[in-house]
């Protein structure tokens, strides 16, 4: 149900060329993506999906749209071929790669015979707090997590150099461009 | 936008209970789903709210741009900080056992702590610095 829902909210995007409807649909979408992590009893990223999808990344795209504009141009006139092709070609490997995958839930899963048990099994003793999804992230994995502070530092030296401070004196040399930033959390 | 009264008025409820939540999810992400990375969003979607409704200069002046830029930095500081602190308390770079001499599970708790503050202040301060850095940039 939920996934239906996924489906028919990204082909309305796909055909829509109003950017501001297209932008709410995409917080719509991380919406249902974040009801689906619930789902699937991730709730921490079902959170961060909410709280950043849904929630700041909206408001950036609206800032973005103030700044240019929200309709989207129609694009000339090429030829669809190649790229429906390439479209094609992806999406056959990659249906033809789910057939590899383990069935969810399925308790011989590589994934759950790796470090997994070790984490759920001593976490409790070594870290000693119930939730493991922090354990994981602030001990086991602290240099992941520092590297992905480092990430959200960089995007927003990298934001702040494009578009932040000095203004005043841009504005009178050059038009503003439609600077787009996409981030990752 | 001073003739909307009723987003003011709800904005004003609002705002508190979002703050609040925030400082809750920052710390009882040990206990609870959440953490840094989610507090820190929800504190920054508060201060955007804030200044959707208020006006970006009312929201500069409580929040002024020096301040997160501290901010930014301050969080990887006092992560990597926390990191350092245990290699000179003799373990490994981000061991945070040896922060208690008495007994390592509580230096582990500390450490996630003061590590989940640092993710949590720089996550707010980008968020924030860069919802001022596209605001900012329109007019």
């Amino acid at each position: 149900m939920l996934l239906s829902l996924l489906v028919v909210t990204a082909l309305a995007v796909i055909r829509l060329r109003d950017l501001f409807a297209v932008v709410m649909l995409f917080g719509i979408y991380s919406l249902l993506s974040a009801s689906l992590f619930v789902v699937l009893d991730a709730v921490d990223v079902a959170f961060t999906e909410a709280s950043v999808g849904a929630g700041v990344a909206t408001v950036f795209m609206l800032g973005t749209l103030a700044l240019t504009t929200s309709r989207e141009k129609i694009p000339g006139a090429h030829k669809p071929l190649l790229p429906l092709l390439a479209v094609l070609v992806t999406g056959a490997a990659l249906i033809y790669g789910t057939s590899d995958i383990p069935h969810y839930g399925d308790p011989g899963d590589p994934i759950h015979h790796h470090v997994a048990p070790r984490y759920l099994e001593d976490s409790a003793e070594e870290i000693g707090i119930p939730n493991v999804v922090s354990s994981v992230l602030a001990s086991y994995r602290g240099y992941d997590t520092l590297g992905e502070t480092t990430v959200v530092f960089t995007a927003a030296i990298g934001v702040l150099l494009l578009i932040g401070g000095a203004r005043r004196r841009r504005r009178s040399e050059e038009p503003p461009r439609p600077d787009r930033e996409e981030e990752d959390a | 936008m001073k003739q909307y009264s009723v987003p003011r008025l709800i904005t004003k409820l609002l705002l508190p209970l979002i703050l609040l939540f925030a400082l809750y999810v920052q710390f009882h992400g040990d206990f609870g789903p959440g953490g840094g990375f989610q507090a820190g969003v929800i504190f920054a979607a508060g201060f955007v709210l804030y200044a959707l409704v208020y006006g970006l200069d009312n929201a500069r002046r409580i929040m002024p741009p020096w301040l997160l830029r501290v901010g930014v930095s301050l969080g990887v500081l006092i992560y990597a900080g926390v990191g350092v602190a245990g290699m000179l308390l003799g373990g490994a770079f981000l061991d945070y056992g040896v922060l208690d001499s008495h007994d390592p599970v509580h230096g582990q708790h500390l450490g996630i702590l003061l590590v989940e503050l640092g993710v949590g202040i720089t996550v707010a301060s980008v968020m924030i610095s860069i919802f001022y850095a596209f605001a900012g940039r329109g007019r």
